[in-house]
């Protein structure tokens, strides 16, 4: 079985964010990362491997500037190899323009089934899997806490409002993995030794015969006007325990006709 | 001048239109002279509410139970779009809606603007409003698209309000098959038991995060909820974590909540906790460390552990 796990590589989100002033994009001055919530699907993708009896697992992933941190630290969990899409005119892509992107790279490699998390921590517009999908003319299920494959069928338990449904749908497919669906591995030291040596295969859009303006600035066919502070909440009151904090808290309540 | 006709894609149950379905209703009446619904499934039932929340026509596909609905509903959608030319296309920041839109914008090769909390109309073309970094700043996104403009809103971002209008006319539309990009399908559905009021609209929330140390310690967040008549919440870590259910989480990508009252109990205040609950009218926060952003947000902030501020508070409120 062949998997395919699509990766973001962000800024730290631990360090504060900042949109750089002349374009209004995210900086990325900083070494980028394995996205969190990425690290879900490369580790649901190796136990889906690992449960067919074999197989493997490979990453897809654009960024401008040749990054690769993030790679290295998915190929260190255990992915096989990486394919990088990088090209300068990709700053300041959409959704729409990075989901044409990865199309584009994953339709030359025909996996079984192709794993990307819900949403980025950084962008978080939660469209590009879908987009994906839409893409490449495949069936695809969202929003996936649980999946099982048996014989060229997906079996997902999919969140919903209320619980959740279960859903399925023949290969290919790609399915959006939500957060703490499974426990992503520590890469060993054993791992991230043999990730240095994996092969990440790095292309730009003439390899895949993109068009420079249906991505970037031009593609996202959208213009951040402005930026504006919003209104800051003022920090109230903050005490420290001695043994009586809930006779304040009480008396809050009170203030507020809670009690 | 303004836009001329905002096409909202309404979702609800058999009890009629979801509460994000109106507040969009409402949105989209104040910037287009004529809002209609679309409908992926039965518009009938919802009709009536929508006609009082000035939709013109409710679009409907028919029910389309069973399936997996968003490719259905984009490849409904685009025929519809192409047939009536909207303006914009308003959708919940919802899983159908996100699939919905995603799949649409891959149809028409539109952009989609997704997270927003606010819309205008500016120099002729529609801005929306995204707040980012926890809610610290807004980001203004004109649409540059020739064609529609497809924008995702966030729940309680707009103010749900009646026009005292009849029920809307609604129009059949043809089911468009997607061939095998449609092929998921739903084969079984499971509700998680609930009591208590809801996390969307209660007066009052406690939310319990990592600081409670242990899965356990919980119930005294469910316990404290139920003296305060409040919902019980908790920060995505518990979630992921799997302490308690996602219909629980509140945050970027759970549940945005608007209460009176917001209890914080052991949650730091991470980016993705905020953006769910700082809209709060009065915020308590119960933390052990003074640095927590959380403090930043709160009316109230007790610095302490939570396992002995809040079994007091509890034994406090009992003896009342």
């Amino acid at each position: 079985m062949k998997v395919i796990v699509c990766v973001k590589q962000i800024p730290d989100p631990a360090l504060p964010g900042e949109l750089d002033p002349s374009t209004n994009y995210l900086k990325r001055d900083d070494k980028l990362i394995l996205d969190e919530s990425d690290s879900y699907g490369v580790e649901m993708a190796l136990q889906l491997v690992e449960a067919a009896g074999g197989g493997d697992v490979s990453l897809v992933s654009m960024a401008p500037n040749g990054e690769v941190g993030g790679l290295r630290t998915a190929l260190a969990m255990g992915a096989e190899d990486a394919v990088l899409v990088s090209d300068s005119a990709l700053a300041g892509t959409d959704a729409l323009g990075t989901a044409k992107v990865l199309s584009a790279a994953i339709s030359r490699m025909s996996p079984d089934l192709i794993l990307a998390g819900v949403e980025s921590s950084d962008g978080y517009t939660g469209t590009v899997p879908e987009m994906i999908a839409g893409a490449l003319n495949m069936p695809s299920i969202t929003f996936a806490k649980q999946i099982r494959v048996e014989g060229s069928t997906v079996m997902v338990q999919r969140q919903t409002e209320a619980g959740y449904d279960d859903v399925e749908c023949p290969t290919p497919a790609l399915v959006s993995v939500t957060a703490g669906v499974v426990e992503p591995r520590y890469p060993s030291f054993k791992g991230i030794m043999a990730a240095k040596k994996k092969h990440v295969e790095e292309l730009d859009l003439d390899a895949l015969g993109i068009d420079s303006s249906a991505v970037g600035k031009d593609g996202a066919r959208q213009e951040t006007i402005r930026v504006t502070d919003a209104e800051a909440r003022q920090a109230g009151e903050v005490v420290e325990d001695q043994g009586d904090a809930h006779e304040k808290i009480i008396e809050f309540l009170g203030e507020l006709k809670v009690i | 001048m303004s836009i001329d006709t905002i096409l909202v894609f309404a979702e609800g149950d058999e009890s009629g239109p979801s509460g994000l379905t109106l507040e969009l209703m409402t949105a989209a009446r104040s910037l287009a002279t004529n809002v209609e619904a679309f409908v992926a499934g039965d518009g009938a039932s919802m009709a009536d509410e929508l006609g009082a929340h000035g939709a013109s026509k409710v679009f409907s596909t028919g029910p389309l139970e069973g399936r997996l609905i968003g490719v259905h509903a984009a490849a409904a959608l685009q025929a519809q779009i192409e047939a009536n030319t909207p303006d914009a296309v308003f959708f919940g920041q919802t899983p159908d809606g996100r699939d919905t839109a995603a799949r649409l914008a891959v149809r028409i090769d539109q952009p989609v603007v997704t997270n927003n909390v606010g819309a205008s109309f500016e120099d002729g073309v529609l801005v929306v409003e995204e707040p980012v970094f926890g809610g610290t700043q807004n980001v203004f996104t004109a649409f540059r698209n020739d064609g529609p403009a497809l924008a995702l809103f966030r729940p309680k971002s707009f103010e749900a309000e009646p026009t005292g209008g009849g029920s809307a006319e609604v129009v059949g539309v043809e089911a468009v098959d997607p061939g095998v990009a449609g092929s998921a399908v739903v084969t079984g559905r499971h509700a998680e038991e609930r009591s208590g009021p809801q996390l969307d609209d209660a007066a009052v929330v406690v939310s319990g995060g990592r600081g409670l140390g242990q899965p356990e310690a919980y119930a005294m967040i469910d316990e404290l909820a139920g003296l305060l008549g409040a919902a019980s919440g908790a920060s995505r870590a518990i979630v992921d974590a799997g302490w308690v259910p996602y219909a629980k989480q509140v945050g970027q990508t759970g549940k945005v909540v608007k209460p009176n009252l917001y209890v914080a109990c052991g949650i730091s205040g991470a980016t993705q906790h905020l953006v769910g609950m700082k809209g709060s009218k009065n915020i308590i926060a119960i933390n052990k460390d003074p640095e927590a952003p959380i403090f930043g947000v709160a009316d109230l902030g007790i610095v302490g552990d939570v396992h002995k501020v809040i079994p007091a508070l509890i034994e406090a409120l009992r003896s009342r």
